[in-house]
């Protein structure tokens, strides 16, 4: 699937919205009757769906695999207003070389940061290195600002050299039923990661999840960001509880399926926030394996938002590398974090 | 048990017995359970269900005593004295409980299970009382060549594992665990195989008490099964094979061993070669239990001419 992303990139959204709900002219309104037109969800099903996925039991060269696809797919994340470079720095270090007792050990994907901090991680990071460097952008976490300053923060950002944008929504335009505000917004977001050679920044749509209060919301709000141009959905910014919980991404899961089944195009997801454990990691690929399907079982699909999971996940590794279990004594030393 | 009478008699109520993890009572992970008989033998009449813990139930104790660490060490050690006082009373208040069971556990007469569980709880008050005494007795000041105060210290070392005694099965888990705690270190019991029931009924007792969750965590099971990875775990700074003596498919050797790989302080069973024998728990201890598990800091500090 990884020529969806070229032609993706050219795709002129509000164009493509047109086409896919059927209207001349792309209104608040016409936005509203076909977001409102999609199933609703079976709250308790959905939970109950959730629950059940989470008691596969995934043992021994299963489970290898799948740490090693969850260490992969993290987006080692440090957003703190605290944040120094030289944090930046160590955790860019960690990306790099996650277990300095053994160098079979994957890289996660990227690391996320505040936009003013994407040079330093480059100055670790490099070129080539395998991990791309994400930065939040629009205001981050509130979304609070006005459009001049989301798409100067983006551009910002891309300037800097990040290779990815988490972006917020505004929520409270999307609770107030401005869906074409919001669409707009993701689509000029988007609009702003292009790069000057024509290359653009994937653009990551957090749509805080924690404060959307319903399910059909989340469900909405999936779809309203794949179709303003989102190339990846994500849950939470990690600041609002809950964050990124097992059923929401299920259902985030089956809207980039039901998308792919539109469009032909894939839509990554990116769980975010309260995901510190390797079982509960393990319990999202196998909801994302189940509901979405193994083509999403990648990196470039799918990613976790997480910092002390990457720890957690480097322990379990241990212990099956060494046949004991290990201790926090054993993997470098962070600082706390809301993820 | 009871007198037969003439009305129906009551059908006696079975407990099966959970695990002390965390300051909560758990199943086991595995969802097992054992039979307990007396006398610690299977001719013996069935007592109760203890849970059989698992290697991840050890593990999670692990975690629970290494979370508690901190605030418990940090505690000051009058704090830590008052708090295994009161574990001291309430095991009181459980006297006839802990007659009882030591009565069927270990298969003796009333009357020297209730000298045991006197000693018990003694040997319990006396550890308590040395909480804010043994600093003064190990630590001091260092005579050195210089303008320097040298003062060493003793400190707490860590997560502590406790293979509890196989047949002492109050009066040895009392005589081991109470040294491990009192100076702040948190401890991983494994109880006694075939005689948890004193274990157990200690482990509602600190339930009950003021000692923080995670402080101390029982874990009944095959010492066996269990025993290897608490030696094995990375996360444990010391451990007492105490009751590697009598129990079945341990080797203490090994045991140890495993515990070198990151370097444990370790408490070799009593007796001599690879025989580890129990051994007589009624005698008056020493410091040497506590003193096993600390580890000492000295601080060099001016003080001019």
């Amino acid at each position: 699937m990884s020529t969806s992303t070229a032609p993706r990139d050219a795709v002129d959204a509000p164009s493509r919205a047109r086409d896919i709900l059927g209207a001349s002219r792309l209104t608040n309104e016409s936005l509203t009757a076909w977001l409102h037109g999609l199933p609703g969800v079976d709250q308790v099903g959905c939970e109950a769906r959730a629950a059940m996925l989470g008691t596969r039991s995934i043992k021994t060269t299963s489970k290898a695999w799948a740490i090693d696809t969850a260490i992969s797919m993290i987006d080692l994340t440090t957003l703190e207003g605290a944040d120094t470079p030289g944090k930046v720095r160590g955790l860019c270090a960690k990306a790099l070389t996650p277990d300095a007792t053994d160098a079979s050990t994957p890289r996660p994907a990227a690391v996320c940061v505040y936009g003013d901090m994407v040079p330093f991680a480059r100055e670790v990071l490099g070129e080539g290195s395998g991990v791309n460097i994400a930065a939040v952008a629009t205001a981050f976490p509130s979304g609070r600002a006005s459009m001049p300053v989301k798409l100067a923060d983006t551009r910002d950002a891309v300037a800097n050299g990040a290779d990815e944008i988490d972006m917020v929504i505004d929520r409270g335009a999307f609770l107030s039923g401005r869906y074409l505000d919001v669409f707009n917004e993701i689509a000029d977001v988007k609009q702003a990661c292009v790069r000057p050679d024509g290359t653009a920044a994937r653009l990551k749509v957090i749509m805080e999840t924690g404060e959307l209060v319903t399910y059909d919301n989340v469900r909405r709000a999936s779809w309203l960001s794949m179709l303003a141009g989102g190339d990846f959905i994500k849950t939470s910014t990690g600041k609002v509880s809950p964050a990124a919980t097992l059923p929401v991404t299920v259902i985030m899961l089956e809207a980039v399926r039901d998308w792919r089944e539109l469009t032909g195009e894939m839509v990554g997801v990116k769980p975010a926030g309260g995901i510190r454990t390797s079982k509960d990691a393990i319990k999202f690929l196998v909801a994302v394996s189940e509901v979405a399907g193994e083509d999403w079982l990648d990196p470039h699909w799918f990613r976790f938002g997480a910092s002390s999971l990457l720890n957690d996940l480097l322990l379990q590794r241990q212990r099956m590398r060494i046949g004991a279990y290990s201790g926090s004594d054993y993997v470098t030393d962070d600082s706390p974090s809301l993820y | 048990m009871s007198p037969t009478t003439g009305a129906p008699s009551r059908v006696e109520i079975k407990k099966t017995y959970k695990l002390y993890i965390g300051g909560k009572f758990p199943r086991s992970e595995s969802g097992r359970s054992y039979e307990v008989y007396a006398g610690g033998a299977s001719s013996g009449a069935f007592l109760a269900n203890a849970a059989q813990g698992s290697r991840k139930d050890a593990r999670d104790a692990v975690v629970a005593a290494r979370k508690a660490f901190p605030a418990w060490a940090g505690a000051t050690a009058y704090n830590r004295g008052q708090v295994l006082y009161r574990v001291a009373e309430v095991m009181e208040g459980r006297r006839a409980q802990f007659v009882a069971e030591v009565r069927a556990s270990e298969g003796v007469s009333e009357r020297q299970a209730e000298a045991v569980v006197g000693q018990a709880i003694d040997r319990w008050v006396w550890y308590a009382g040395w909480s804010d005494k043994y600093a003064q007795v190990l630590g001091g000041l260092n005579p050195v060549a210089g303008p320097y105060f040298d003062i060493s210290a003793p400190e707490p070392t860590g997560v502590v594992a406790v293979l509890a005694p196989q047949a002492s099965s109050l009066l040895g888990l009392v005589s081991v665990l109470a040294p491990v705690v009192v100076s702040g270190n948190t401890a991983v019991v494994l109880s006694s195989e075939l005689r948890p029931l004193p274990a157990i009924t200690l482990s509602e007792a600190l339930a009950t008490s003021d000692v923080p969750g995670g402080v101390v965590n029982i874990v009944t099971g095959r010492t066996g099964e269990v025993a290897p990875w608490l030696a094995s775990h990375r996360d444990v700074n010391a451990i007492d094979l105490a009751g590697a003596a009598g129990a079945e498919g341990v080797v203490w050797g090994d045991l140890e061993a495993a515990a070198a790989e990151n370097l444990k302080r370790v408490v070799r069973p009593a007796g001599t070669g690879p025989e580890a024998v129990e051994p007589d728990w009624t005698a008056t201890p020493d410091l040497s239990r506590l003193t096993a598990f600390l580890e000492t800091k000295t601080v060099w500090h001016p003080k001019g001419r």
